[in-house]
């Protein structure tokens, strides 16, 4: 093309590089901080960082790291959280990550370097297929190959992450592209060509909803991670709508903080370590109300004995989950907080009348199961029981009045924190539910920190998983992030000691924590406060030890080695077949090979 | 509830596409990734512009299953449309095959006798072979081959069902 041909716009336009065009495009989409790890293939992404200040970034020390960071910012501020990472090993570390917010539908933006455009396919020094690698372990994935695309893919990559069902979507970017001059473009004004969920429920599904919870004699509200996901203004729509109807509300694990805790309404939280009230009532509802939840495996137990008599309205902004485990008399696709509207206006609307009585004689059967106190433990002798250390963790945060996020690892203290910790509002509970990843809490905890630098961030931990990303106490040291880490340490891989003693006779195959360090030392080693509790009654003065230090702690709290978490309803059985406590471990005798084999 | 544990059927999706890279790797993981059958699956641009393609699957499930496949590839961010030909009325299926049969003398004979019999056209012929093609529905072209072995079958290539519904409803 002869210069005089070429228009002058296009000259103009060119003046910034790729990378430059990648950080105006995240400034303009609202990113504040990115979390990453350099490398041969993004720096020149990383000369454009060193040359501006609107980005902060925070390096990590696993990438793996990174997008769990970038998952507890998301999941604390309902913001898409944004993550850099190098090409080859960099991408491959953040695939656990990648499969860990889809799974639980946070909206991450992952950048990843990868070789010049002329050399793909050709095993070049880091290379890898990422986009192939990471296709089914993202909402989307993009490979950027003409710097004319580069502004546009990165718009579209963040309006993908967040509408709809929101999840991690990958941008790959070659290191010419990266190099070479691109145009900037604004995000487009026009509708996306070909996604376009559906966020406005149809109002004739809400009106059969509505018919069938008016005549409800034993409903329940089952709400999930889709109300947290939905924004605050859902869950205050949900405590309108409980509170209204008088009906009975549960969480999921991901939707803990939907409904508060604290409220007389609240059945706890259902499924595998479900309360025995939230999951009786499940088992013998007439009516279920499914607000952003998706009949996970975990929460209905055996297939065909799942809510045997009832008839079910499954609200959910993906069709897809819909129908896809539990067949429901009243699907509605939408967004779980316009859903809340529509049906709070539709209920007033409606002049149907309750049946009052009906709904008492509910909660009286509610309250004798709510009797049975499936939560109590006995705190006595010198061990720490450690339904003890979370409960009282709970209790003194709570008098310290301090807004506090609670962040977990994998395993028993995982379920232990999901039943003794209350929360009384969304945004604060941040743990791994679909993947199950260990190794999340901290870099979790750590993302939670940069994106609400004043409040009380804490893990609670196992000694086992803490150690899967232990290095990332070098990121809290370098950012002075005061995250604690809280281990409730029973020197096993607690969850996998429970499974082998309830369905492997006993024999702990690989599942003992042995050579251990010494939490207190690694801290220190760390420039963070080591604290080390093994008495009952040095307990509390550990806990308010570790909130009043300025800075990093790791909290190593000896408990009791061969607790195990309770009530739960073993693999494989129903909702009313669950064991309460270790007086009904034989309960556990009867379950299948059909039942072994779940996971 | 019935409808969930009824027996498998097939459909034949029609799904309109962006036509970009990856896209069909996306479509064929969801169906190995979630372990859904492909019977048939075939691709090609359809618009003025090659923006668009279409692609048609033809896949077997219990009802549940199916609306489970249109629902996950619905959800693609690239996916425009997604069409059950089967469940939404009359359509038309057709297949495109090339037949290789090798054969002296009498088996010639025959071979031409029946391919005119199918409607089957010769595209290449020497003095031992014949290529045939034929288009119409997959079990047409299986009951031509199924006569062709015992004469000298020596070689299928088959496109895959392509299909659209009757009458003047439209996809795009
Ligand atoms: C990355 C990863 N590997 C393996 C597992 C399987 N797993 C689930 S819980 C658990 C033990 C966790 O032990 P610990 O962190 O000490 O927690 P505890 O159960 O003792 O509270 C294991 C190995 C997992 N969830 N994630
Ligand atoms: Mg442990």
């Amino acid at each position: 093309m002869s210069a005089a041909t070429k228009p002058a716009s296009t000259e103009a336009a060119l003046t910034m590089s790729g990378a430059e065009v990648v950080l105006r495009a995240l400034k303009d989409n609202g990113v504040e901080v990115i979390f990453g790890y350099p490398g041969g293939a993004v720096l020149p992404i990383y000369d454009a960082i060193f040359n501006q200040n609107a980005i902060r970034h925070i390096l990590v020390r696993h990438e793996q790291a990174a997008v769990h960071a970038a998952e507890g910012y998301a999941r604390s501020t309902g913001k898409v959280g944004c993550v850099l990472v190098t090409s080859g090993p960099g991408a491959t570390n953040a695939v656990t990550g990648l499969v860990d917010a889809l799974l639980d539908s946070i909206p991450i933006v992952c950048l990843t370097g990868q070789v010049p455009t002329h050399l793909i396919g050709n095993d070049a020094f880091q290379e890898a297929d990422t986009t192939g690698i990471t296709r089914p372990a993202t909402k989307h994935n993009y490979l950027v190959k003409k710097s004319a695309d580069l502004a546009r893919v990165v718009h579209e990559a963040f309006y993908v992450a967040k509408s709809g069902r929101p999840g991690p979507v990958v941008i790959d970017l070659p290191k010419d592209i990266l190099i070479n001059k691109a145009p900037y473009t604004e995000a487009p004004k026009t509708e996306h060509r070909s996604y376009r969920p559906q966020t406005e429920p149809d109002a004739e599904q809400i009106r059969k909803a509505i018919a069938l919870l008016k005549h409800a004699k034993k409903p329940i509200v089952y709400a999930g991670g889709g109300v947290i996901n939905a924004g605050p203004e859902a869950s205050r729509l949900l405590a309108d709508f409980v509170h209204m109807t008088g009906f009975p509300c549960t969480n999921t694990l991901m939707g803990l903080g939907a409904f508060p805790a604290d409220d007389k309404q609240f059945v706890g939280m259902l499924g595998m370590h479900g309360t025995y009230e939230a999951n009786l009532a499940m088992h013998d509802c007439d009516v279920m109300l499914n607000i952003g939840a998706r009949f996970d495996d975990r929460v209905t137990g055996r297939l065909n004995a799942f809510s045997p008599n009832s008839k079910k309205i499954h609200a959910d902004i993906d069709p897809s989950s819909i129908n896809k485990n539990v067949p429901v008399e009243v699907p509605i696709v939408g967004d779980a907080g316009r859903v809340l509207a529509a049906l709070i206006a539709a209920w007033k609307e409606d002049g149907a009348a309750q049946d009052k009585a009906a709904l008492t004689t509910w909660w009286r059967r509610i309250d004798e199961w709510r009797g049975i106190d499936c939560l109590r433990y006995r705190q006595e002798g010198k061990i720490i029981k450690p339904q003890h250390a979370v409960k009282r963790l709970y209790e003194i945060t709570r008098e310290l009045g301090r807004e506090t996020f609670i962040s977990t690892e994998v395993g028993q203290h995982q379920m232990w924190a999901a039943q003794y910790f209350g929360f009384q509002k969304p945004n604060r509970w941040m743990t791994s539910g679909g993947l199950g990843t260990m190794g999340y809490g901290l870099p979790a905890a750590m993302g939670v920190q940069i994106a609400h630098p004043d409040a009380l961030c804490i893990d609670i931990a196992g000694e086992a998983s803490i150690l899967m990303n232990i290095q990332e106490m070098g990121t809290l040291a370098q950012y002075r992030l005061p995250v604690k880490v809280f281990i409730l340490n029973n020197e096993y891989m607690g969850m996998v000691r429970q499974w082998q003693e309830l369905l492997h006779g006993g024999r702990y195959s690989e599942s003992y924590s042995a050579a251990l360090p010494d939490f207190v030392k690694l801290a220190e080693s760390f420039h963070a406060k080591g604290i080390r509790v093994t008495d009952p009654a040095d307990l509390d003065a550990g806990i308010r030890e570790m909130i009043a230090h300025p800075g990093p702690v790791i909290a190593d709290i000896a408990v009791a080695k061969d607790e195990n978490c309770f009530p739960m309803i073993p693999s494989g059985a129903a909702h009313n077949e669950m064991i309460l406590g270790p007086d009904q471990e034989g309960g556990v005798a009867g379950v299948t090979d059909e039942g072994k084999v779940l996971v | 509830m019935s409808e969930f544990d009824s027996a498998p059927r097939a459909a034949t999706i029609a799904v309109l596409v962006e036509n970009e890279p990856g896209i069909l790797a996306r479509v064929v993981g969801l169906f190995s990734g979630r372990g859904y059958n492909i019977d048939s699956l075939t691709v090609a641009p359809v618009d003025e512009t090659g923006r668009i393609s279409r692609i048609t699957i033809v896949t077997s499930g219990t009802e549940m299953v199916i609306e489970q496949i249109k629902a996950q590839l619905d959800r693609l961010v690239p996916v425009h449309k997604v069409s059950d030909l089967t469940l939404e009325g009359p359509h038309l299926t057709r297949e495109l095959a090339l037949i290789k049969v090798v054969g002296t003398g009498d088996d010639r004979v025959e071979a031409l006798r029946l391919a005119d019999a199918f409607r089957a056209r010769v595209v290449d012929a020497t003095t031992t072979s014949f290529v045939f093609e034929m288009t119409g529905a997959g079990d047409k072209i299986d009951a031509f081959c199924a006569l062709m072995r015992p004469i000298g079958l020596a070689e299928v290539s088959r496109t895959g069902a392509v299909a659209i519904a009757r009458g003047p409803r439209g996809l795009i």
